[in-house]
C-alpha cells in the first residue's frame, strides 16, 4: 500500500513540476503548484501510516500554507493581469539584467 | 643569566646604596612627567602661548633671531615679558632631580671605592624580553665604566639645567623645554648604565628623540624643524648599523648583555671576520651617533636648539654616547685589529676635516659644533688604538671644557640678543661679526672662555692637555709596538697608518689653536662692532647663568688632574686608570701586547711638539687675524678661493644633496611614485584586478537574469537535483 502511495505522490509531483516549467500561463503554473503541494501531501499521509501521526499535522500545515499561497497568488495574478492585460510569463520579465 | 644572577647575589655591592641604581635615571624621568604636565595643564593662563603666534615675546630667545630674517612680526608688547605660570616650580624641579640623581651617584661612587670592582653590579629589575632563545632583561650595571659616565651626565647635566633657568626663564615654552631636558637626561642614564645591547639601545635612541625635540623646540621657525628632521633621519643610518651589530651578536652568541657576549667572545677564540663585521656595525652606529664622517653632517645643523641643549646635548653627553659604545664593546674591538684602525683613522679624519671647516665659519655656535666633531674625532681615535682610558679621559675633559664653551657662548649669545631686543634692532646675535671687544662688557665669561680655549688648545696644566696629549702618545707608543702596528689595514702597513693618524693629530691640534684663537679674538678682543645704541646694553649673564660657568671653568683647569702622566706627579698618577682598569684593562693589553710604551725621554719629546704646535697655533691666530679690520655681517664681502670652500663647509651638504637626497627623491617620485604606486598598484591592482573582475562577474551575473519565470523555475530544479545528488552520492 505504501509503495503504491508513494508511486502515485511522485507521478503526481512529476506532473506538477512539469508543467510548471512548461507552461507559460501563470493560472495554469500556479494550479500545477498546487498538485506538487497536494503530491507531498499524499506522502506525507501514506509516511505517516508507517512513522507515526505526525506526518499528518504537517499535511495540515501545508493545507493552511497552501491556502494562504493561493489567496496571495491569485491576487498577484489580478494584479498582473489588470496592469498588462495578459498572463502569459514570456511577456513579464521586468527582473531582466 | 644564571652567571649574572650568581654573581649579582655574591657581589660585594648587594645589598648597599647601589641596589637603587634604578632610581638615577627614575628621577629626571619623574622631573619630565611633571614639567610635561605643566606645560600642557594650563590650557588658559595670561602669560604667552607656546608657541607663541606672532613670534617671541621674551627676551631670551637666544637662537631664534638667527634665521628670522623677516622677523617684523613685533607687536607693541615688545617689554611686556610675561612668564610663564608655573616658571617657578619648573625652574625648582627641573634642576633639582638632576642635582638628586647626582647626589645618588656620589653616594654610589662612595660604596664602590671600599670594595672589589673586579665584576660588574648588576641590578636586574624584571624580565624584558623572554622569547625563545632570545631573553634580555631590563637590567642596570654599575660598574667604573658606568659611573665615570653618569658623573658627567648627572654633574654637567645639573649645570646646564641650572644655566638653562637663566637663559631660557622668559621663553613661552619653559616647562615643555625642561620636560624634554629632563627626559634626555632620562634615557641618556638608561644608555650608559644599561646592562646589555638592547637596553642601551633603548637609551640610544631616547636620546636620539630628544635630540630631535630639543633642536627643533622652536619649530615654528621651518628652518629649526628641518634641523631637527635632519638629525633624526641621518641618526637612523646609524642606528640601523647597531641593529645589524645586535643581531649578529644573537645569532653568533646567543646572549646580548656585555658579560655574556664579553664571555662568549673570550670562549669562542678568534673569529676574526666576524668580530670585525660587528665591530663595524657598530661603528657605524657610532659614526651616526657621534658625528664621525661621513654622518656628521647633522651636528652643525643641530645648533638651530638652545644653546644649553648644544651643550648637553650635542657637546657633553649624547654625542659621546658612541665613544662610550666602543668602550664598552672593548672586549670585541680589542679582537679585531682591523676594525680598530678603521676607527682611528676614521676619528683622525674628522678631527682633521672638522677643524679646517671651523676656521671660517662666522656663527660663534658652528664654530664650536665644528670644533665638538673635531674633538669626538680625537676620542675615536683614542678608544680606536685601544687606549680607551685615554678615550674615555678625553670625553671626560671635554664634557667639561666644551659645555663652558658652549654656554660661555650662550652667555654672548644671551647678551647680544637682549641688546638687539633693547634697540628694536633685528641683526644675527649669533654672527661674531656683529660682536667684537666684548670682554669690557662680560669679564667673567671673558676670563672663563679664555680659560676654556686654553684648556681645548692643550696648554699644559689645563685639563685637555693632558687628556690629548695621552692620546697622541699612545697613537706614538701603539705606532712603534702593538697588534695593530702588524696589522695591514686596506694594504697600508698599520704601523704607516698610526705614524699618520699622529701626524693629523698634532695638525689636528694646531688648527684647533688656530680656530679657538679666532672665535675669542673676533668675539670678546677689538673693537666693538655693535652698534652705539647696542653697547650700552651689553652687560655680564646673571648670577644664575655664570655660576655654573665658574664651576665648570675650575673643573676645565683640574679636570686633567683625573688622570695625571707618570712624567707630572702633581698628585696621585692615573687614578681614571686604575678606576677603570677592571673594565678596560684586559682589552688594552691585548692591544698593546705587554709592551707599548715609549721611554721617557720620547715622552718628553712628544709632549713638548704638542705644546710647541698648541702654542704656535695661537701666535699665528694672534698676528695673521686683524679684529680691528672685520666689518659688522651686514657689510661683510663675501669670501674667496679656499676660504669661500671652507665656509661652505666643503659644500658637503650640497654634494649629498646631489649625490644621495636627489637621487633618492627621484627614485621616489619617478620609479615608487609613478611605477609602483601609480602604475602597478593603482592601474594593476585596483583598476585591473580590483574593479575590473567584479565588473566581469556582475556583467555574467547580469546574464544569467533573464527575468523569464521559466528560467529560474528550471535553474530551482536543476539545482534540488543537484543538492538531492549530491546527499544521495554521498
Amino acid at each position: 500500500m505504501l509503495a503504491e502511495s508513494l508511486a502515485l505522490s511522485a507521478v503526481l509531483f512529476t506532473i506538477g513540476a512539469i508543467g510548471v516549467l512548461t507552461r507559460r500561463n501563470a493560472i495554469m503554473i500556479f494550479m500545477c503548484v498546487e498538485l506538487m503541494l497536494n503530491a507531498v501531501n499524499l506522502t506525507f499521509v501514506a509516511v505517516s501510516k508507517v512513522y507515526g501521526m505526525a506526518g499528518q499535522v504537517f499535511v495540515f500545515f501545508v493545507m493552511t500554507v497552501a491556502a494562504a499561497e493561493a489567496a496571495v497568488g491569485l491576487a498577484i495574478i489580478i494584479a498582473v493581469f489588470r496592469h498588462r492585460q495578459t498572463v502569459n510569463l514570456e511577456n513579464i520579465n521586468l527582473l531582466k539584467g | 643569566m644564571l652567571l649574572q644572577e650568581a654573581t649579582a647575589l655574591s657581589h660585594p655591592l648587594s645589598g648597599s646604596i647601589a641596589e637603587l641604581v634604578w632610581l638615577i635615571p627614575l628621577l629626571p624621568f619623574i622631573g619630565f612627567l611633571i614639567n610635561g604636565w605643566l606645560s600642557i595643564a594650563p590650557a588658559y593662563h595670561r602669560g604667552p602661548r607656546d608657541p607663541s603666534a606672532n613670534g617671541h615675546h621674551g627676551a631670551a630667545h637666544g637662537d631664534e633671531h638667527a634665521h628670522d630674517a623677516s622677523g617684523g612680526a613685533h607687536g607693541d608688547d615688545h617689554h611686556a615679558v610675561v612668564r610663564h605660570k608655573y616658571a617657578a616650580l619648573v625652574s625648582v624641579i627641573g634642576p633639582a632631580v638632576l642635582l638628586l640623581s647626582f647626589g645618588l651617584t656620589v653616594a654610589i661612587l662612595m660604596a664602590m671605592l671600599g670594595v672589589s670592582r673586579e665584576a660588574p653590579f648588576v641590578r636586574t629589575l624584571f624580565s624584558w624580553i623572554p622569547a625563545g632563545d632570545l631573553h634580555v632583561d631590563a637590567a642596570l650595571q654599575v660598574d667604573p665604566l658606568s659611573m665615570v659616565m653618569t658623573l658627567v651626565v648627572t654633574g654637567v647635566g645639573a649645570l646646564i639645567h641650572l644655566f638653562s633657568v637663566g637663559y631660557m626663564q622668559d621663553d613661552p615654552g619653559y616647562p615643555r623645554y625642561f620636560a624634554y631636558l629632563n627626559l634626555f637626561v632620562s634615557f641618556m642614564l638608561v644608555l650608559v648604565l644599561g646592562a646589555s645591547y638592547p637596553v642601551l639601545f633603548v637609551g640610544w635612541e631616547g636620546v636620539g628623540l630628544c635630540s630631535y625635540l630639543l633642536i627643533g623646540f622652536w619649530f615654528t621657525d621651518k628652518a629649526n624643524a628641518d634641523a631637527g628632521k635632519k638629525a633624526f633621519i641621518v641618526n637612523r643610518i646609524g642606528d640601523f648599523g647597531f641593529l645589524v651589530a645586535m643581531f649578529l651578536m644573537f645569532a653568533n652568541f646567543g646572549v646580548l648583555d656585555f658579560a655574556g657576549v664579553s664571555a662568549a667572545v673570550a670562549g669562542s677564540g678568534l673569529n676574526t671576520p666576524l668580530v670585525t663585521t660587528i665591530c663595524l656595525f657598530l661603528f657605524l652606529g657610532c659614526v651616526g651617533k657621534s658625528a664621525q664622517i661621513p654622518l656628521y653632517v647633522w651636528l652643525p645643523d643641530a645648533m638651530a636648539g638652545p644653546t644649553p641643549v648644544s651643550a648637553l646635548i650635542h657637546a657633553a653627553t649624547m654625542v659621546t654616547a658612541g665613544v662610550y659604545l666602543i668602550a664598552r664593546s672593548a672586549f670585541l674591538f680589542s679582537l679585531s685589529p682591523s676594525a680598530q684602525l678603521t676607527v682611528a683613522f676614521i676619528g683622525a679624519l674628522t678631527a682633521l676635516f672638522a677643524a679646517t671647516i671651523g676656521l671660517k665659519q662666522w656663527d660663534i655656535k658652528r664654530v664650536l659644533a665644528y670644533s665638538t666633531v673635531s674633538q669626538l674625532g680625537y676620542m675615536f681615535v683614542g678608544v680606536g688604538v685601544g687606549a680607551y682610558v685615554a678615550g674615555m679621559f678625553h670625553l671626560v675633559t671635554h664634557a667639561f671644557f666644551k659645555a663652558l664653551l658652549f654656554l660661555g657662548s650662550g652667555s654672548v649669545i644671551f647678551a647680544m640678543h637682549r641688546a638687539y631686543h633693547a634697540t628694536h634692532r633685528h641683526d644675527d646675535a649669533q654672527d661674531m661679526r656683529n660682536m667684537g671687544g666684548l670682554r669690557r662688557y662680560m669679564p667673567i665669561t671673558f676670563v672663563l672662555m679664555w680659560i676654556a680655549t686654553l684648556a681645548i688648545a692643550g696648554i699644559p696644566l689645563f685639563a685637555g692637555f693632558f687628556s690629548k696629549d695621552e692620546i697622541l702618545g699612545a697613537v706614538f707608543a701603539r705606532a712603534g709596538e702593538s697588534t695593530l702596528a702588524q696589522t695591514p689595514w686596506l694594504g697600508i702597513p698599520g704601523s704607516a697608518l698610526l705614524y699618520l693618524i699622529y701626524a693629523m693629530g698634532l695638525a689636528t691640534a694646531l688648527l684647533t689653536a688656530i680656530y679657538m684663537t679666532r672665535m675669542m679674538l673676533y668675539t670678546f678682543h677689538g673693537p666693538s662692532r655693535a652698534g652705539g645704541a647696542e653697547q650700552s646694553h651689553l652687560a655680564e649673564a646673571p648670577w644664575i647663568m655664570t655660576g655654573p660657568l665658574v664651576i665648570l671653568g675650575v673643573l676645565s683647569v683640574f679636570g686633567g688632574w683625573l688622570n695625571l702622566p707618570e712624567l707630572l706627579p702633581l698628585g696621585p698618577v692615573g687614578m681614571l686608570e686604575h678606576w677603570l682598569e677592571p673594565v678596560v684593562g684586559p682589552a688594552t693589553a691585548a692591544v698593546t701586547g705587554g709592551g707599548g710604551h715609549v721611554s721617557h725621554g720620547t715622552e718628553w719629546v712628544l709632549i713638548g711638539v704638542a705644546v710647541a704646535i698648541a702654542a704656535l697655533g695661537i701666535i699665528i691666530a694672534n698676528v695673521r687675524l686683524k679684529p680691528e679690520r672685520l666689518v659688522p655681517k651686514v657689510n661683510a664681502p663675501p669670501e674667496q678661493g679656499i676660504e669661500r670652500v671652507l665656509a661652505n663647509k666643503y659644500y658637503v651638504d650640497e654634494i649629498y644633496d646631489a649625490l644621495i637626497v636627489r637621487p633618492i627623491l627621484w627614485v621616489s617620485r619617478n620609479i615608487l611614485a609613478k611605477g609602483i604606486d601609480e602604475g602597478l598598484i593603482d592601474k594593476v591592482f585596483v583598476t585591473w584586478i580590483g574593479a575590473g573582475i567584479p565588473r566581469l562577474l556582475g556583467w555574467v551575473g547580469s546574464r544569467l537574469e533573464s527575468g523569464q519565470v521559466g528560467t529560474y523555475a528550471w535553474v530551482l530544479l536543476i539545482g534540488v537535483l543537484a543538492v538531492l545528488g549530491a546527499f544521495t552520492i554521498r
